[in-house]
C-alpha cells in the first residue's frame, strides 16, 4: 500500500537522477498524454507529473509541485471525505451502491469484464473459453464449488454456502469494488460465504486459514467504510490477493506469481522493483474501462503490432516486452557488446523475451505446485482429522483432502514453441491421452516453420485427476462445501463425482479413475535483470535448455549436426592424420638410413 | 648450381601468414561452436569467430584484387604437365631422397599438384564458406524467408561445416608439405623472408640431394 503512495515521487526521482535533458522531453510527452490519461485508472503514476507546467519542467533539478487537479497523494481524488463512503455500511452490496452512484458506468463495465463472467471467446479457436467453461489441473473447475471458488470473484452472492446465485442473475450493485480497490490491505473476501467479505465474527475452517486470510481461528467483521474511505487505483496487493494465490495458496497455480511480489528485489523482477521502477501490474495489464488486459485466454505469442503501445492510443491490448524495448532491444557500446548484442537481436525473431530473461520461476522464496495427485487424497490421521504430510523445508507435500503435491522453487522453465493459441478442454470434453498416457487441459499450438510462433517459457503443471471411465468424461466433482457431498468433508469420490457431474449437467455412470494430465502456464512475470539472463552456453550446447526444441539449427548442439558430414568429415581428417604421419615416418627412416 | 630468388613479395607474406593465423583461429572457434572443443566460452568463441571472419573478408578483398592486378591469378590455371612426375615424386621418390621434378620459376612458382589444390581450395572451399558464413553472419537480416537456392538455414549450416572441413584437411595437408622442402624447414623460410633456393637447371644427377649439401 505504502509503494502507492510513493510511486510518483520513485519515478521522478529516476528521471531526475537520470540525464536531466530527457526530462524534459518526458514531461512533455507526458503533458500532451495526460488529457487522455485521466481517466484511466493506472495513470496515477503520471498524475503528480501533469502539475510540472512544461516550461519548468526544462529546468534542471525541478521539484514537482501540487498545483489544482488531484487532491491527495494516492489517487485521482481523495474519497476519505466524500459523504457517500461515511457509511456505516451493513452490507457491501451498499458500498457499491455508494461507489456507482458518481460511478455510473463502472458496475456495467465490470460486469461485461472476466474477472465477473468467467467466460471469454477464443476467435482464434472459436472457442468459448474462461474459468467457468474449461478444465485446469489444480481445483479442476468452479462447477458445484462456486461458493468456495467465488471468494476470487468481483461480485457479492449469497451467503448461504449451498446457495450459488449465477453471475447473470446478479446486479450491478453486487459487484464488489473493493476487492480491487482497497488501500487498507483488509478487505478479505470470505469463502462459503459467496466470496462476500465479513460483515460477523466467522469461524475459520481448520487448515483453511490462507484462504481466510488470517493466522486465528475466526475473522472479525470489517468496517466497510474505513475501506471504502481508502479506495484508489489498484496496486500489486489487490490484483496479488487473487492472482498470487491461485490454486489456493501463496504460488500454488502460476509459479511465475506470488507473494514476494509485493515487494519484489530488483533481482526477482526488474520491473516491479520496490526500490526502482516498482511498477504496478497495470502498467503492462493495460486497462481501460475496468477492462484488464493480457490474460492468459489471450495471448500475444509474438507481439507486432497489436501490443499496446506507451503514450499511445489504448488499443485493447497489453503492453508486451517488445512496447517498450523494440524487437531489438540489445545495445552495445563497445566493439565486442555490439557484435554480442547484434548477435542477441538475431535471436529476437525465434525466441520469446521471456524464455531468456526469466530464467527460473518461483524465484521468490516461495515455491509452487508442480504436481498434484488426487488419487491418493483421502487418508486420515490416527485422531481422526485429513494427514498431513510435510518435507523437511516444511511444504505440504500431502493433505488428507487433496492428495499428494509435488512443489518447486526456482523452477527451469519448460520451452515449447507457442504461437499464443491454445486448446482448451471444455467441460464435459473427453479426455483425449497422448503418446504418454496424459491428457492435456490445455493444448498450445506452435511451431518453427508457421511464421508466428516463438519459443516460449512454460510452466507445466502436472495432475493425476478423476475422470468417467465408461464415457472418458475429465471429471467435474464436489470438492468444498459444508455438505456430506463435498470431498473436502466426506473424502468419498464416489459422491463428489456424483454431485459434480449432475451440478455440471453430465452423465455420471458411477465408475471412476484417474488420468495424468497436464496444463501450460506461459512464463511471464519474474523478469530476471539483464546480468541474470540466461548465457549463450545454456542452450548452444549438447543437452542444453533447449535440447527438446525443433525445426531449428542451434549451433554446438549435436541433434543438428549432419550425421554424414561430420562423419565423414572426421574420418577424412583422422585419415589424413594418418597419412601425413605415416609418410612422414617413411621419410625419416629412410633419411636416416641414407646418412649412415 | 642452386640459386635464390625472391619468390614471395611482402604482400603475399603478410597475406598468406595473417590468413594462416585468421583460419587457424577460426576452425578452433568454429569447432568450439560446433561443440567439438572445449576451452573457450561460447560466446567469446562466437565473438572471435565473427571478428576473425569479417577480418578474413577484408583480406581476401585485397588478395583478390591483388592476385588480379599483378596477373598471379594466372599462378593457378592448372596443368597436367609432370602431374604423374610430381605425383610419384611424394608417393615414392621423395623417400628415395630424389630431386623434386617440378622446378620453380618466378612465372611458375607452384608444382602441378599445388596448382590443383590451391585452385580448389580459391573456387571451392573458400567459396563455400565465405557465402554460408555471410548468411549465417547475417542471419538476422531474415534472408532466409527468400530461400537462396530454396536453402534452409539448417542446410547453410550444414555447407559451412562440410567446408570447414575441407579446409581442415586442406590445412593439414598443407602444413605437412610445408615440411618436405629441401630442408624441413625451407619452404617455410621461404615463406618467412619470400627468398627460395631454387635448382637453376634440372640436375641429371637423380641421386644428389639438397640435404646432403
Amino acid at each position: 500500500m505504502e509503494s502507492s503512495s510513493q510511486q510518483p515521487n520513485h519515478i521522478l526521482n529516476k528521471v531526475n537522477r537520470s540525464i536531466s535533458s530527457r526530462l524534459a522531453i518526458l514531461a512533455i510527452i507526458l503533458f500532451a498524454n495526460s488529457a487522455s490519461a485521466l481517466d484511466n485508472e493506472q495513470s496515477q503514476v503520471f498524475l503528480n507529473t501533469q502539475s510540472v507546467p512544461p516550461k519548468q519542467a526544462a529546468l534542471e533539478h525541478i521539484v514537482p509541485q501540487e498545483v489544482d487537479g488531484p487532491v491527495g497523494k494516492k489517487s485521482p481524488q481523495d474519497h476519505s471525505h466524500f459523504k457517500q463512503l461515511q457509511g456505516p455500511f451493513t452490507s457491501p452490496e451498499q458500498v457499491t451502491k455508494a461507489c456507482l452512484s458518481c460511478h455510473t458506468q463502472a458496475g456495467k463495465q465490470v460486469m461485461s469484464t472476466i474477472h465477473w463472467t468467467w467466460k471469454a471467446w477464443n476467435p482464434k479457436t472459436q472457442q468459448m473459453i474462461g474459468k467457468s467453461q474449461v478444465y485446469n489441473t489444480f481445483c479442476v473447475s468452479p462447477i458445484s464449488n462456486e461458493q468456495f471458488c467465488t471468494v476470487c470473484h468481483v461480485g457479492y452472492g449469497s451467503t448461504d454456502p449451498n446457495k450459488f446465485i449465477p453471475f447473470e442473475q446478479r446486479t450491478e450493485n453486487q459487484v464488489d469494488c473493493l476487492v480491487c480497490h482497497d488501500q487498507t490491505g483488509k478487505y478479505r473476501k470470505i469463502p462459503f460465504i459467496g466470496g462476500n467479505p465479513a460483515m460477523k465474527k466467522i469461524a475459520v475452517r481448520p487448515g483453511c486459514n490462507e484462504v481466510y486470510g488470517t493466522d486465528k481461528p475466526y475473522v472479525l467483521p470489517q468496517d466497510l467504510a474505513k475501506i471504502a474511505q481508502s479506495i484508489s487505483a489498484p496496486i500489486r496487493s489487490n490484483c496479488g490477493g487473487c492472482h498470487f494465490y491461485g490454486g489456493g495458496g501463496d504460488g500454488v497455480k502460476h509459479g511465475d506469481l506470488d507473494s514476494s511480489l509485493l515487494n519484489p528485489t530488483h533481482d526477482l523482477d526488474v520491473h516491479m522493483d520496490a526500490k526502482g521502477l516498482n511498477f504496478p501490474c497495470q502498467q503492462c495489464h493495460q486497462t481501460k474501462d475496468h477492462k484488464v488486459t493480457g490474460e492468459h485466454y489471450a495471448i500475444d505469442a509474438n507481439p507486432k503490432q497489436a501490443a499496446f503501445m506507451p503514450g499511445g492510443e489504448h488499443n485493447g491490448n497489453a503492453t508486451a516486452c517488445q512496447s517498450c524495448h523494440s524487437q531489438t532491444p540489445h545495445h552495445g557500446d563497445g566493439l565486442a557488446s555490439k557484435q554480442i548484442a547484434s548477435t542477441l537481436n538475431m535471436h529476437t525473431r525465434d525466441i520469446a523475451c521471456e524464455t531468456c530473461h526469466i530464467p527460473e520461476f518461483a524465484r521468490g522464496g516461495k515455491p509452487t505446485k508442480m504436481n498434484w495427485n488426487y488419487a491418493t487424497a483421502g487418508k486420515l490421521a490416527p485422531n481422526g482429522s485429513p494427514l498431513v504430510i510435510e518435507d523437511e523445508k516444511g511444504r505440504n507435500t500431502y493433505w488428507g483432502v487433496k492428495g499428494s503435491f509435488l512443489w518447486e522453487d526456482n523452477v527451469v522453465p519448460e520451452y515449447r514453441w507457442f504461437n499464443g493459441t491454445e486448446r482448451w478442454m471444455h467441460i464435459g470434453d473427453k479426455i483425449q491421452p497422448n503418446q504418454n498416457g496424459v491428457v492435456g487441459v490445455n493444448d498450445i499450438e506452435g511451431s518453427a516453420t508457421d511464421g508466428q510462433s516463438k519459443i516460449w517459457p512454460f510452466k507445466i503443471s502436472r495432475n493425476n485427476q478423476p475422470y468417467e471411465t465408461q464415457t472418458g468424461i475429465l471429471a467435474v466433482f464436489h470438492s468444498f462445501g459444508f455438505d456430506q457431498d463435498s470431498f473436502t468433508m466426506t473424502y468419498d469420490w464416489q459422491k463428489a463425482i456424483t454431485a459434480g457431474m449432475k451440478a455440471a449437467k453430465l452423465p455420471f455412470s458411477g465408475h471412476y479413475g484417474f488420468v495424468q494430465t497436464q496444463m501450460y502456464w506461459p512464463i511471464s512475470h519474474m523478469v530476471a535483470p539483464k546480468t541474470k539472463a540466461l548465457g549463450c552456453a545454456q542452450c548452444h550446447a549438447n543437452n542444453g535448455r533447449l535440447q527438446g526444441i525443433e525445426g531449428v539449427y542451434m549451433p554446438g548442439r549435436f541433434k543438428d549436426h549432419q550425421p554424414w558430414i561430420d562423419l565423414i568429415g572426421l574420418l577424412a581428417v583422422a585419415l589424413a592424420f594418418a597419412g601425413v604421419i605415416i609418410h612422414g615416418l617413411i621419410r625419416i627412416i629412410l633419411w636416416l638410413r641414407r646418412q649412415s | 648450381m642452386s640459386t635464390r630468388i625472391y619468390l614471395f613479395k611482402r604482400f603475399e607474406r603478410f597475406w598468406h601468414w595473417s590468413q594462416a593465423a585468421l583460419v587457424i583461429t577460426m576452425l578452433i572457434t568454429g569447432f568450439e561452436i560446433h561443440g567439438y572443443l572445449g576451452g573457450f566460452t561460447f560466446k567469446t568463441a562466437l565473438l572471435v569467430h565473427s571478428y576473425s571472419a569479417w577480418l578474413l573478408v577484408t583480406l581476401w578483398m585485397f588478395a583478390i584484387f591483388w592476385h588480379f592486378t599483378t596477373g598471379e591469378w594466372k599462378q593457378y590455371i592448372p596443368t597436367f604437365q609432370k602431374v604423374v612426375l610430381v605425383a610419384r615424386y611424394y608417393a615414392w621418390g621423395m623417400f628415395l631422397g630424389e630431386d623434386h621434378p617440378f622446378h620453380k620459376t618466378l612465372q611458375h612458382k607452384h608444382n602441378p599438384l599445388q596448382r590443383f589444390a590451391y585452385l580448389w581450395l580459391k573456387l571451392m572451399i573458400n567459396p563455400l564458406i565465405w557465402v554460408s558464413g555471410m548468411l549465417l553472419l547475417i542471419f538476422s537480416y531474415d534472408w532466409i524467408q527468400f530461400q537462396p537456392f530454396g536453402l534452409t538455414l539448417t542446410e547453410v549450416a550444414w555447407v559451412h561445416t562440410a567446408a570447414a572441413y575441407m579446409m581442415l584437411l586442406f590445412f593439414i595437408a598443407h602444413i605437412y608439405l610445408a615440411t618436405t622442402g629441401h630442408t624441413p624447414l625451407a619452404y617455410i623460410k621461404a615463406m618467412i623472408t619470400g627468398w627460395e633456393t631454387i635448382d637453376e637447371e634440372p640436375s641429371v644427377n637423380a641421386s644428389s640431394t639438397s640435404i646432403n649439401v
